[in-house]
């Protein structure tokens, strides 16, 4: 029932982004957002399309692998298209009852689409490349700073290396609730929204209840191992900015400069 | 190492620990029986501060629980009973390393810690799965690598094998066997007499009472003295009383015995 989910997925390997510094591919990630998000033209899709497929090459994830991660979206996507599609003024395609589809709109549609494909391709490649420890461990490192303004940055990416830790676990366990409550005569599948809803109840309760209880033996046996927060607290894997770092932000920032020349080309 | 002088622990208004004395020297293997409810997790959680006693005190290496108790927790670390809620790490070595990082170990030490605990449990090739992929049984020993890169001189198992099957339970079983052969000192509560009997010395609580304190043979030879404070006893030991056969732990035995 859950086997599809992708979410925070790592696949392993040696790849040149695999070794980057998690903190430079988050910085990296960050900028391609960013430009993703500002551009306008068919061109300067193109660029940001090629930059992409070329990461994902470089990667050596498989393209599968990566179709994969577009599938818990593609309703959004097709939703979003659907929209563009009829909402814009301009030359008739084809009418649709009170709809008029449109080439701009077409044209509107398709590129945001693609913007939206884009971007989860983009924060995709962080997470497959990036072992989940590492990728918490930079978030603690990059929000250190912000300590100084009360975020809690230890306590933050503390949260996000347990609920990684039992998040499978948690699924195996909704899975055996499922199939128990199912044997007693529980019927998930069928009736009505609110009906479906209501069926929730007998496994939604079992399932927090037990969580509940991981969550108190948990921090008993956090506390027997001597855990006490952030402070004092040293790391196995020790992040290190490396001259392949360095190398890679320098491209993100030349890659950035060419983007906008690109933009100020096209105005 | 460990001494336990006069503790009482109370529970809001429920008393569970009711004047324990007892004295683990170094290197030893005891085993603590005793029914449900009984006070045996409890007395765990006091030889290293998870509980601080109500009454009494108990030192580790002369340490009082009360003065230091990170400094009793890095000499005296536990396994618990549930596989899956004690596992902090995504990935195997994650965890392992989660002790020995809380102690603020140098990374590269850490590195030789986890390689050498994951081996030493048998788990080393293991070391960069998912937790929630192992069967029980190596999820233990996994917690075990976990309390023995924090290089604790004792370790308490808190009913560990009880929610295994039979393979897990041999398999961490026989790891505790090797631990204690390398010198560490092992605290084992179990349900199971066949387990405790692997111990030199066994320990029988009854209501948040030390009733009986001696080897595994002394302990288990009077079968009817045990159902009556409510422990289990195993149907190779129990028809070996009625056949008045002395000193029958389990099924081997007795077969040795009825063949002679
Ligand atoms: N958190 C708690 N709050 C209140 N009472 C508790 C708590 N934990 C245990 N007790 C009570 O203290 C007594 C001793 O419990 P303890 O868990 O130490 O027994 P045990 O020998 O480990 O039993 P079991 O074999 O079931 O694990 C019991 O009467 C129990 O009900
Ligand atoms: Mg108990």
């Amino acid at each position: 029932m859950f086997q599809d989910i992708t979410l925070g997925q790592y696949f392993p390997g040696q790849s040149i982004i695999h070794r980057l510094d998690p903190r430079t591919k988050i910085f990296a990630v960050f900028a391609l957002l960013i430009m993703i998000f500002s551009a306008a033209t068919s061109t300067e899709y193109f660029f940001l399309t090629a930059l992409i497929f070329f990461f994902v090459l470089l990667s050596k994830i498989q393209m599968s692998a990566v179709v994969r991660s577009l599938r818990p979206l593609k309703w959004l996507i097709a939703f979003t298209f659907v929209i563009h599609l009829f909402s814009h003024e301009g030359a008739e395609l084809f009418r649709l009852g009170v709809l008029t589809a449109t080439v701009d709109g077409l044209r509107a549609g398709l590129l945001i689409s693609l913007r939206l494909m884009l971007m989860i391709v983009a924060s995709s490649l962080l997470t497959f490349t990036t072992a989940p420890l590492k990728l918490t461990d930079a978030t603690e490192k990059l929000l250190t700073p912000l300590k100084a303004v009360g975020v809690p940055a230890h306590e933050l990416a503390m949260m996000m290396t347990i609920a990684l830790r039992f998040i499978p676990t948690l699924f195996e366990e909704a899975d055996k609730i499922i199939k128990a409550q199912k044997i007693r005569g529980l019927d998930i599948e069928r009736g009505n929204f609110v009906k479906r809803l209501k069926m929730m109840v007998p496994i939604l309760v079992p399932l927090f209840l037990s969580a509940f209880r991981r969550a108190d033996d948990l921090a008993m046996a956090m506390e027997a191992r001597c855990y006490r927060g952030g402070e004092g607290r040293t790391h196995m894997k020790s992040l290190e900015i490396t001259r392949l770092d360095r190398l890679a932000i320098a491209a993100i920032a030349l890659i950035a400069g060419a983007f906008v020349m690109i933009r100020m080309l096209s105005v | 190492m460990i001494e336990v002088k006069n503790v009482s622990y109370r529970y809001d208004d429920r008393a569970a620990l009711d004047g324990i004395d007892l004295t683990i020297d170094d290197g030893e293997f005891v085993a603590i029986i005793g029914a449900n409810g009984s006070g045996k997790s409890t007395l765990a959680k006091n030889l290293n501060g998870l509980l601080l006693p109500t009454e009494g005190r108990v030192l580790v290496d002369g340490i009082d629980t009360r003065d230091d108790v990170w400094s009793v927790r890095a000499r005296v670390g536990m396994v618990f009973q549930n596989p899956d809620n004690q596992i902090v790490g995504a990935v195997v070595e994650d965890d392992v390393a989660f002790g020995p990082e809380n102690l603020g170990v140098e990374p590269l030490e850490i590195r030789r810690r986890v390689d050498e605990a994951l081996s030493t449990v048998g788990m080393l090739e293991y070391r960069g799965a998912a937790p929630h992929k192992l069967s029980g049984g190596q999820k233990q020993r996994v917690a075990i690598a976990g309390v023995l890169a924090m290089r604790t001189k004792c370790i308490v198992f808190d009913e560990a094998t009880a929610m295994l099957d039979p393979r897990g339970r041999s398999e961490v079983l026989s790891t505790i066997e090797d631990l204690h052969r390398r010198g560490l000192t092992i605290v084992m509560i179990t349900h199971h007499m066949d387990e405790a009997a692997r111990a030199s010395r066994v320990i029988v609580m009854d209501g948040g009472r030390i009733v009986k304190l001696g080897s595994a043979r002394e302990i288990f030879s009077d079968v009817r003295w045990l159902k009556k404070i409510g422990l289990e006893v195993p149907a190779a030991a129990e028809l070996g009383a009625r056949l008045r056969l002395k000193n029958i732990l389990s099924a081997d035995d007795l077969i040795a015995r009825l063949k002679r």
